[in-house]
């Protein structure tokens, strides 16, 4: 939608003059002028969309679970535990919450606003854009439609296109149980999704690497567009001295070999002392065994690598440092077996890059303060684990550092608390979702003020002229006890 | 200026923003600054706008001491951590929202209300523990001057500095990375700021502009209702944010409209408005020049007459004005009030759904119902009702825009939560491991059916909790029982 300079103030909803043929428009034009008419609002039928998307989840699981066997050789267990069952408990509590999410907030008033009425109201922002990534992909499509829906948007739904069998599922299926005046699923690769961009929508959700980020949010400038940018990073997990190392090998590589190590909040290297990583070693190793057996390539509980790419990327990692449990992998499967490398050079690609593989890093250091230190000079990152006996410990870690979320001696179990938001900060993001946090996400909040329409005589001292007496009056009313206010 | 924005992020590093006495030190020192140098700060705000000392006091100084003791009084317990509800699997662990400082955040002011603009944000920013770079606006030079001045000699002069100059050093500045930036502006340079923010991903708070609109229903009190807009309309010259920059009306209601603001004028600002003390100046040439140029072939209710020497419109009036025309194409961010004529209040509704989100709506009625209508059916950043500007007035309302009016929002807490990181955090024992085997592979349907069981039933907390109690105070019970025998 270009605008003459800052000029124009009107808007052409369906005029795109320099995009030509571009292929969304008609969609796009279709889901705007449905929000126009005004049917999201609503409370019923925002409900009935949260149930029809319930449905959905309940009717197709065995086509959802084939999907993800497909894409990530995802486990029943695993996917119920990380795809269907977190997104159903997100539509369980929009559904039992609608009401009193979308209610006005009452706002407290002051002195001079005692007879008034003032609350906000939670608004949905209009036509918004959810970009989902391959690797959760039911839960990242899925968990952000539902705050989106519950807060009363049409949505266009972006799946990614390298978890093809999901995609396919949500592009096909999914639709037939929506109204799909309010919600699309548009399909595509980076071409598309560039062309996708060049729209406006009033609200864009994207899940995703930190490169692709800023692509997003440089688009979305040219809007004036909001964004949440769920992104990743290097999830340090610092293992004290003083702990169990069984226990916290067992906790450590259960989040990191989950999804064969496709989570953005897994953590993604360890900080120990060289006395520590020799006890951790072989604990780790007595885990893997016990996790996925002797041959963890036949094991149904570990996931594969997602397409090719990937795969040939995280074997090149492989050759960083000296490995010391672990290391195999078979191209054809995409398969790579837990690993845990020592021995790493933090120049090394291996703790350059967010590793998102069954890769697991040791780097030494001598205590928490250079931990901490370490940490510290690198990007925040999304996720930040410390494992120790002692709570001093694991509190100034938490102190001392920044990150999108903190796990004390454990994983990502943060992730099951829908009472938590979840979101990263500086490059691991912006922005956060999850349960209420979605549809705060999804709305504007719009300050309303209803002052009485009579009762003129008290608004007689803000008016000019300013007599010395009103300024006077003025100065010692409002000097310096009550809030903002004339 | 990277060598200034390196040292304000050593002094971050350091780490000494953090502790709540030094913020609430720091938010004290801030205090004495007003109070003890009020003559200067008002003289700068004054010569820049051309604004009486009251009314830079009532509309800048007055708003700066209110957010500076709301935050004293409810620092202390915003920087606590907030423990959140827990579910079965994490009952027994530590699960709360731990409020962090973001880094080094930039804030960039606006010429129209100098002080304020900078200030507020600034106590913001300095409670939730960052380290902070001001850029005021270079039009309104005075008190640009003001705040380089005045702000080191009470501020930690590593972790607060102010950074002045034009398009030039702006744009450099936004070369640099930032924990979050916060711009008050306009919609051209919003865009810019936040391109150069996406090159870092720094998160932005966008509080710009847009033409607000004020309907005036048929079923109101004409007289009440034009002194109010009359107020927030030519307070500061017209150059507010959210001032009302148009009205709608059946035009049937015009003339009484232009009469009765023109009464209010005058008893406002006397019969010879320039002479008047409490009425200002537009800012500079450029921007008199343009708003000028927005009164060719309108109707001129009254009011039009300008002075180019001092900067001087008179409040002006325009009716029956042709939507299609210069003066309903940009925000005015003057002391002209166009009023385009509507049938009825469908009409206003989509008049204004037609364009740009605007920073706020007004309505005037007596009907309530008609008040609700027109925040259900439109959005804005803001709405009053019945009044105009007061929104603002709340600290406890997030004030912000939507659409091309801006994003994000601040105002009291709404700046404390904007310049921090709510950081989830969740900590368990290391004890324990015999219930973490659950979800241990090797897996079987049953630990499906089990992991069901605990992260979907959630209603079983309370049957549980309760159950729990029952048991604990049986063993209570048991347990006195054993004491006395």
């Amino acid at each position: 939608m270009s605008k003459k300079g800052d000029g124009s103030a009107v808007k052409d909803p369906g005029a795109e003059p320099t995009l030509g043929t571009n292929p969304f428009e008609g969609t796009l034009r279709r889901l705007r002028e449905a929000f126009h008419s005004g049917c999201t609002r609503p409370a019923e039928f925002r409900a009935e969309q949260l149930r029809a998307l319930g449905r959905f989840l309940q009717e197709n699981k065995q086509l959802l679970h084939d999907a993800l066997v497909q894409d990530l050789h995802k486990s029943a267990f695993d996917s119920d535990i990380s795809e269907l069952i977190i997104c159903q408990n997100e539509i369980n509590l929009a559904l039992k919450n609608l009401q009193a999410w979308m209610k006005d907030e009452p706002g407290s008033t002051n002195l001079f606003t005692k007879l008034d009425s003032a609350f906000v109201r939670k608004e949905p922002f209009g036509l918004v854009l959810i970009i989902a990534p391959w690797n959760y992909p039911v839960n990242l499509n899925l968990v952000p439609l539902v705050g989106a829906l519950a807060a009363g948007n049409c949505v266009v739904l972006k799946p990614s296109e390298i978890s093809r069998g999901t995609e396919k599922v949500l592009a096909e299926v999914l639709p037939q149980y929506l109204d799909q005046r309010c919600f699309a699923v548009v399909l595509g690769g980076p071409e598309e999704m560039g062309q996708l961009l060049e729209h406006k929508f009033d609200y864009i959700f994207f899940t995703g690497s930190p490169r692709v980020g800023k692509i997003v949010m440089t688009a979305a400038a040219k809007h004036l567009t909001p964004v949440t940018l769920e992104l990743g990073g290097k999830n340090p997990c610092y293992v004290d001295d003083d702990c169990d190392p069984q226990i916290v090998a067992n906790r450590v590589a259960w989040f990191r070999y989950f999804n064969a190590g496709q989570t953005c909040v897994a953590p993604d290297y360890l900080l120990c002392s060289p006395e520590m990583q020799e006890r951790l070693l072989p604990a780790l190793q007595s885990t893997i065994t016990r996790f996925y057996g002797d041959d963890p390539q036949s094991s149904p509980n570990l996931g594969r690598i997602i397409n090719q790419k990937h795969f040939q990327r995280l074997r090149a990692l492989l050759g960083c440092g000296r490995v010391a449990i672990g290391g195999q992998s078979d191209e054809h499967d995409r398969y790579i077996a837990p690993t845990v490398l020592v021995d790493v050079q933090e120049a090394e690609p291996v703790m350059q890059e967010e590793i998102f593989g069954p890769i697991l890093p040791i780097m030494n250091v001598r205590g928490m303060d250079e931990a901490i230190e370490f940490i510290n000079r690198r990007e925040k990152p999304l996720a930040l684990y410390a494992f120790s006996n002692s709570s001093q410990v694991v509190n100034q870690m938490l102190e001392r550092t920044s990150s999108g979320s903190f796990g004390g001696n454990d994983g990502f179990m943060y992730m099951t608390l829908l009472s938590l938001p979840f979101g990263g900060v500086g490059h691991s993001g912006m922005g956060r979702y999850r349960g209420k946090f979605t549809f705060d996400t999804f709305s504007h909040h719009r300050a309303c003020l209803l002052c009485p329409a009579g009762l003129e005589n008290l608004n007689d001292i803000r008016y000019p002229p300013y007599s010395d007496r009103v300024q006077q009056l003025t100065r010692w009313a409002l000097g310096s006890q009550s809030c903002t206010l004339l | 200026m990277e060598r200034e924005v390196q040292r304000v992020r050593q002094a971050f590093l350091s780490g000494r923003s953090r502790p709540l006495r030094f913020r609430l030190q720091q938010l004290e020192a801030l205090r004495r600054m007003v109070q003890e140098r009020e003559k200067d700060i008002l003289a700068a705000i004054c010569s820049d706008l051309c604004k009486s000392e009251f009314n830079a006091y009532s509309q800048e100084v007055i708003s700066v001491l209110g957010e500076i003791d709301f935050m004293l009084e409810n620092l202390p317990e915003w920087v606590t951590a907030k423990p959140v509800k827990k579910n079965l699997l994490t009952m027994l662990d530590e699960a709360y929202l731990q409020p962090q400082p973001l880094g080094v955040v930039l804030i960039i002011g606006a010429w129209n209300y100098p002080f304020l603009l900078i200030i507020q944000p600034l106590i913001g920013a300095i409670a939730a523990g960052n380290a902070v770079i001001i850029k005021p606006s270079e039009l309104s030079e005075n008190t640009a001057t003001i705040l380089a001045k005045l702000l080191p000699q009470y501020l930690d002069q590593d972790l607060y500095i102010v950074i002045n100059g034009g398009v030039e050093e702006t744009t450099e500045l936004l070369k640099q990375r930032f924990d979050h930036i916060l711009y008050t502006g306009n919609t051209t340079v919003g865009k810019i700021v936040m391109e150069a923010a996406a090159k870092h991903l720094t998160p932005v708070t966008l509080e710009l502009g847009g033409k607000s609109p004020c309907y005036i229903d048929k079923d109101c009190d004409l007289d009440i209702v034009c002194r109010r807009i009359t107020w927030g309309k030519y307070m500061n010259c017209g150059q507010t944010c959210i001032a009302p920059d148009y009205i709608l009306c059946e035009a049937s209601l015009q003339n009484q409209i232009v009469q009765k603001i023109k009464e209010t004028v005058k008893e406002f600002y006397g019969e010879n408005v320039k002479e008047s003390p409490d009425y200002e100046r537009i800012i500079n040439r450029r921007h008199f020049k343009r708003i000028l140029s927005l009164l060719e072939g309108q109707k001129i209710a009254f009011g039009g007459e300008t002075d180019e020497a001092t900067r001087y419109i008179a409040p002006t009036v325009l009716t029956d004005v042709d939507p299609k025309t210069k003066v309903m194409q940009e925000e005015i961010f003057g002391p002209v009030l166009p009023i385009v004529p509507v049938n009825n209040v469908d009409e206003a509704i989509n008049f204004i759904n037609e364009r740009e989100k605007p920073l706020a709506l007004y309505v005037f009625s007596h009907n309530n119902k008609l008040i609700k209508r027109m925040i259900d059916e439109t959005s804005s950043g803001g709405v009053t009702g019945n009044d105009v500007i007061m929104h603002f007035m709340l600290n406890s309302f997030p004030f912000g825009g939507v659409g091309s009016s801006g994003m994000g929002a601040y105002h009291g807490k709404h700046t404390f939560d904007t310049f921090s990181h709510q950081r989830p955090c969740l900590l368990k024992s290391l004890k324990r491991e015999g219930a973490n085997k659950l979800r241990y592979p090797p897996n079987s349907q049953s630990k499906v059916d089990w992991g069901k069981f605990f992260l979907l039933k959630r209603f079983n907390k309370e049957k549980l909790g309760l159950l729990l109690l029952t048991f604990l105070g049986i063993v209570a019970a048991v347990l006195v029982k054993a004491e006395y025998y």
